[in-house]
């Protein structure tokens, strides 16, 4: 990713790029370790040595893969990518992927330093996503559930027309199989580059979400690190559960606004899920470690 | 509205200034040559002025556009209520933190029937504008808001909301109490009431701020107004990375009534006034309350779930994607 491009990323949630190297950047070098061939494997047997952007503490990829992305020491969550939460949270890692050849349009011909079409193209090339979130259904715990990711690596996990009619399809597939749905949020809100369409997705997604309600099918909304904008101010917070992993950024607006709105800094822990639990806004706060134990025991409570 | 005397003039409103000068100047002369006869003059200069703020209106970039919304005259919600209704009661508060003073609402009578009317509302001068937070609600505004659309529902009541925001207010306290949880409640249960719901974009309907209360069996925008994700401002900032490019942006993000309608995200465009509603609140008033009767008589034909059947179905529509062969 371009450090243009990484900016944008992060501008998109008024974040603040505080350590050297942005989570993104970090996890997408990482990534690379990991998909790196075996061949070349035994040349970095697990090879890569990896440092927390949180407590600094060193360990190999190995050792942090085995933690689930999250760091030994600090209990840092380290963001991961739509695959890892499927591999985390289906049972055997089976699952089956649903809607993926949606993919996105510049309807409008949008284009700001670069048109719209020509950002797609460019994300498409670099990554193997199609759009900013991706789908997956199997069992959890021996029990059916729909799964929802969003890939913050896919134009920071922007709500845009996609990721809309893949929730309002994921609605409807939960209403003809009863199934519950579970969304993980990560993404910087709307995707700007389609104006008014993406704002509508709010709209979209909600009234999505009433019917689910009407059939008193369950949705768990778990929000990661960052989420932001119109996914917070839409579907990420009507959860039946809203819950969280520790220390995720959480907000309607970015931490850069409000800093530049009330010209002050903002106090330590503002805008994180503990933060958030304090408020009200959070049902419980979940570790990765036992996030599917967690939505197991969850989804036992309402079907019981 | 203002006076003749003290008008304010956007930039491309500057050849109206220059004939409302040359009227001023005529009537200088008036006083002071009582035998001369200047009226024909004066009228002419009045025709020109009519002929004026139609050719304006008439070529108008996005960004001009995006200015008329926000016109220090422009007409806000409690002067569209002053004309439009008798017996406003307003009602504060979210029974819970605060009255906010960036939205306002209570029933009034519309043509003989009682209507829920919910509103952002800028002030009218420096001190109401603060007062008012310059339209921009906290969390408590949204709630205040729902708290009405409940009370209208069980009371049969129908909803009209008047949308004017520069964006839901991005404070800490907003965000301690849950600025994002606020408005996606609102969309949630807007989805699901019962009685007609009414949506009018009257100024500026800047993001989920807008969309708080924007949720209707119709949603119309003023002529001159504008509706999408993000204001020109925080887009050129965002994307261009520059506060210059705010022209730029407008265009790009095509948000003026025009473009909504034309992209069916919104329901229709409610025309105003020669050169804007500013020229003429009651007109825009009398045409606003036109449509809002009618829409009420039409809505009312169908039964509340054929009503939030048809919201949710306009509203899932809305989108644009390819789809790969499977
Ligand atoms: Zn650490």
């Amino acid at each position: 990713m371009s450090q243009q491009e990484e900016d944008f990323e992060v501008n998109l949630t008024g974040e603040e790029g505080q350590s050297e190297e942005s989570k993104t950047r970090w996890f997408k070098r990482i990534k690379k370790g990991i998909q790196t061939s075996t061949a070349e494997k035994k040349e970095v047997p697990e090879g890569l040595w990896t440092k927390c952007p949180q407590c600094k503490y060193t360990c190999t990829m190995l050792e942090l893969r085995e933690n689930l992305f999250v760091c030994p020491q600090c209990n840092y969550h380290h963001r991961i990518e739509s695959s890892e939460y499927f591999d985390i949270l289906f049972d055997n890692k089976q699952y089956t992927l649903l809607f993926d050849n949606i993919v996105s349009k510049d309807f409008l011909g949008f284009t700001d330093l670069k048109p719209y079409h020509k950002r797609l193209e460019e994300v498409w090339k670099k990554t193997d996503l199609k759009d900013s979130i991706r789908f997956a259904t199997g069992n959890v715990g021996g029990s059916g559930l729909v799964v929802g990711v969003m890939d913050f690596e896919f134009i920071g996990g922007s709500l845009g027309s996609v990721m809309g009619e893949k929730i309002a399809r994921a609605v409807d597939y939960c209403l003809q199989h009863h199934l519950p749905l579970l969304i993980v949020s990560k993404s910087g809100g709307a995707r700007m580059m389609e104006s008014a369409f993406s704002l509508m997705q709010m709209a979209k997604t909600i009234g999505k979400l009433t019917q689910l309600a009407d059939a008193k099918i369950p949705y768990i909304s778990l929000m990661t690190d960052p989420t932001f904008g119109g996914v917070t101010a839409s579907f990420a917070m009507m959860g039946d559960l809203n819950i969280a992993e520790p220390g995720a950024l959480i907000g309607f607006a970015g931490p850069r606004v409000i800093k530049e709105t009330i010209r002050k800094e903002l106090p330590e822990g503002f805008q994180r899920s503990e933060f958030l639990l304090e408020h009200g806004f959070l049902d419980y706060i979940v570790d990765r470690k036992t996030l599917k134990e967690r939505i197991a025991q969850s989804l036992m409570l309402f079907a019981h | 509205m203002a006076t003749k005397d003290n008008r304010q003039f956007l930039e491309f409103e500057k050849p109206i200034k220059e004939l409302y000068d040359q009227i001023a100047q005529l009537q200088h002369m008036a006083e002071k040559n009582p035998k001369v006869d200047y009226q024909a003059s004066l009228q002419q200069l009045e025709s020109q002025i009519q002929e004026k703020r139609k050719e304006i209106t008439a070529h108008l970039t996005s960004w001009q556009r995006v200015q008329l919304s926000r016109h220090p005259e422009r007409p806000y919600t409690s002067a569209y209520l002053k004309r439009m209704t008798t017996n406003f009661v307003e009602l504060h508060g979210d029974r819970n933190v605060r009255d906010d003073k960036a939205m306002i609402g209570g029933f009034a009578l519309l043509e003989g029937e009682t209507v829920m009317f919910i509103g952002h509302q800028k002030g009218i001068n420096t001190k109401m504008r603060q007062l008012r937070n310059f339209g921009m609600s906290n969390p408590e505004g949204y709630r205040k808001a729902l708290r009405l659309m409940k009370l209208a529902e069980k009371f049969n009541k129908p909803v009209v909301t008047l949308i004017d925001t520069p964006g839901a207010y991005p404070g800490p306290e907003a965000e301690e109490r849950g600025q994002g949880e606020a408005i996606a409640r609102n969309i949630f249960e807007m989805m699901k009431l019962k009685v007609p719901v009414i949506c009018v974009i009257i100024g500026e309907g800047a993001s989920g701020g807008a969309l708080g209360i924007g949720v209707g069996d119709r949603v119309f925008m003023m002529e001159n107004t504008w509706y999408t994700v993000i204001s020109p401002e925080n887009c050129s900032s965002i994307l261009w990375r520059s506060w210059d490019q705010k022209e730029k942006a407008a265009e790009e993000l095509k948000l003026t009534s025009s473009d909504m309608s034309r992209f069916g995200l919104v329901d229709g465009i409610i025309p105003e006034p020669f050169g804007g509603a500013h020229w003429d609140y009651d007109q825009a008033a009398a045409t606003l309350k036109t449509q809002l009767v009618q829409t009420i008589r039409e809505l009312k034909r169908l039964t509340p779930e054929e009503r939030i059947e048809q919201r949710i179905s306009k509203f899932s529509q809305m989108g644009f994607y390819d789809e790969l062969p499977a």
